[in-house]
């Protein structure tokens, strides 16, 4: 077990991955992504690894090449966040329907415009149905874990997609925090080098992102739909392994002080240990709320999450992001939509909140407690917009 | 597309024989896509005229024009699209496209 160390938490991703044994990193900076690229950058180009570093045009490109040499047969990785997510977009579906298990870390960052570099969730909101496993983390060491789970995840024979780990640009990507890299050896050890399904090559000519007309295309969309799904066990498989060799337990659904709570928060990403705060400090007034923190985003994960909600009369989700024009964040909208058919389900509140970096604090979320209590209909909220 | 059943396999028949990511594993399967449905208008070589430059040969864009006995070239209509193409760079004049219903 490697010794807690004082690190950045975007430094700290890139070391992660360095103990991944990975061939190829095609990374395009962009803020607040851009200590993952250089740092990457860093370590390939001083020889600490074996692999590849391909200093691309675009994210458009970055993904790209990572397909081309995920194809190959190699473990490939990129890191990106907004604007360069969203100039990724056209390919992520592309991977996955080539079922390439190619790795990104994605700083979380407002979209334009207005041009803003922080914080939220609107970025991979976006690229929801693109077929990627998609994964949060709240602190830097779920930074560092997940980022080398998810290559076992998406390497798996029964999965083989690619990951993405949303880790919240600034909130956490800037952060300096005691960390624990685990040591090379284990993660060998936990992590083996990958065995390709299938490789180009020019010895043995195969043919990869072919083309299906109308009698076949959706036949494909079933089959990678089925493998998204079905790649939930693995997760939680890849989870539990990683608990017994590293210590750290993870679940796709999280929960803290639900026993009992009748009204619970739902969060995602950084804000929920803020979240957890505010939790303890109204437990303490004698208050029964507890927290849900959802940490696998695709594919969804139904059954845990209404195993953990069965309890609760009142339901607030936050979302950092919001679906214009629809019916709240997506957050809360895929939760409505998958309780619809239950018999008995909590009352659900939306609260769309921290956009473009604006800082949610204890007491905000202590607010949103006192509000659900007040609000009579189910209509969505847009936490602390000045009317 | 009006293609009867039976000319080709449909592959895959369910969605669990679909490959993993749709890979395609024989080489030069793309030729069981008989795509010479989709014209709707074909060439017409008069051999008369033809001088055998073999232009027609280069310039198909689906490459289905081959040479034939004696050197000269014929386009093979089950891939053929009716571009025109090979009508359009004929110098000669020897290849000019005719409506399919005709």
């Amino acid at each position: 077990m490697g010794k807690r160390i004082g690190m950045e938490v975007a430094i700290a991703a890139a070391e992660a991955v360095a103990l991944c044994n990975i061939d190829v990193a095609a990374v395009y900076p962009i803020t607040p992504q851009s200590h993952i690229a250089e740092h990457m950058a860093d370590i390939i180009h001083d020889g600490r690894i074996d692999a590849e570093f391909i200093t691309v045009e675009s994210e458009h490109s970055a993904i790209s090449a990572c397909a081309g040499a995920s194809a190959a047969g190699a473990r490939a990785y990129t890191a990106t966040s907004s604007q360069g997510l969203m100039l990724m977009h056209e390919i992520l579906p592309i991977v996955s329907a080539m079922r390439l298990p190619i790795c990104m870390a994605n700083a979380n960052r407002a979209v334009s415009g207005p041009l803003n570099i922080w914080n939220d969730h609107g970025d991979i909101m976006p690229q929801r149905d693109s077929g990627w496993i998609s994964l949060f983390t709240e602190n830097g060491q779920e930074a560092i874990d997940l980022s080398i789970m998810s290559f076992k995840i998406a390497e798996d024979p029964e999965v083989m997609l690619p990951c993405v780990v949303n880790i919240d640009g600034f909130q956490l990507t800037h952060m300096i925090e005691p960390l624990e890299l685990p040591g090379q050896a284990e993660v060998a050890k936990f992590l083996p080098p990958r065995k390709p399904f299938a490789q180009l090559h020019p010895d043995n000519p195969i043919s990869m992102g072919c083309f299906a007309m109308p009698d076949t295309y959706t036949e494909t969309v079933k089959a990678k739909e089925t493998a998204l799904i079905n790649s939930k066990k693995i997760i939680t498989r890849v989870f539990s392994e990683w608990a017994k060799r590293f210590g750290r337990k993870y679940n796709v659904v999280e929960t803290y002080r639900t026993k009992g709570a009748d009204t619970l928060l739902l969060t995602m990403g950084s804000m929920g240990e803020t979240a957890a705060t505010a939790v303890d400090e109204m437990r303490k007034a004698g208050k029964k709320v507890g927290l849900v923190k959802l940490r696998l985003w695709r594919p969804f994960p139904v059954e845990e999450l209404k195993a953990a909600i069965k309890e609760c009369k009142t339901l607030i989700v936050m979302d950092r992001a919001i679906s214009t024009g629809g019916a709240g964040g997506p957050v809360a909208t895929d939760i409505k939509s998958l309780l619809y058919g239950e018999k008995t389900r909590p009352r659900i509140l939306n609260v769309i909140a921290g956009l473009g970096g604006r800082d949610l604090t204890v007491e905000d979320f202590v607010a949103m407690f006192e509000m659900a209590k007040k609000k009579k209909d189910e209509t969505y909220e847009l936490y602390g917009v000045r009317e | 597309m009006a293609k009867k059943k039976t000319e080709q396999k449909k592959w895959p028949e369910k969605w669990h024989e679909v490959n993993p990511g749709c890979m395609v594993f024989a080489a030069g399967s793309a030729a069981n896509y008989k795509t010479g449905s989709w014209k709707s208008q074909r060439p017409l070589t008069d051999n008369a005229k033809c001088i055998k430059c073999g232009i027609c040969y280069i310039f198909c864009p689906e490459a289905c024009i081959q040479e034939v006995k004696d050197g000269f070239f014929e386009a093979n209509l089950d891939y053929c699209k009716g571009c025109g193409i090979c009508a359009h760079e004929c110098w000669p004049g020897a290849i000019v496209m005719r409506e399919e219903e005709e």
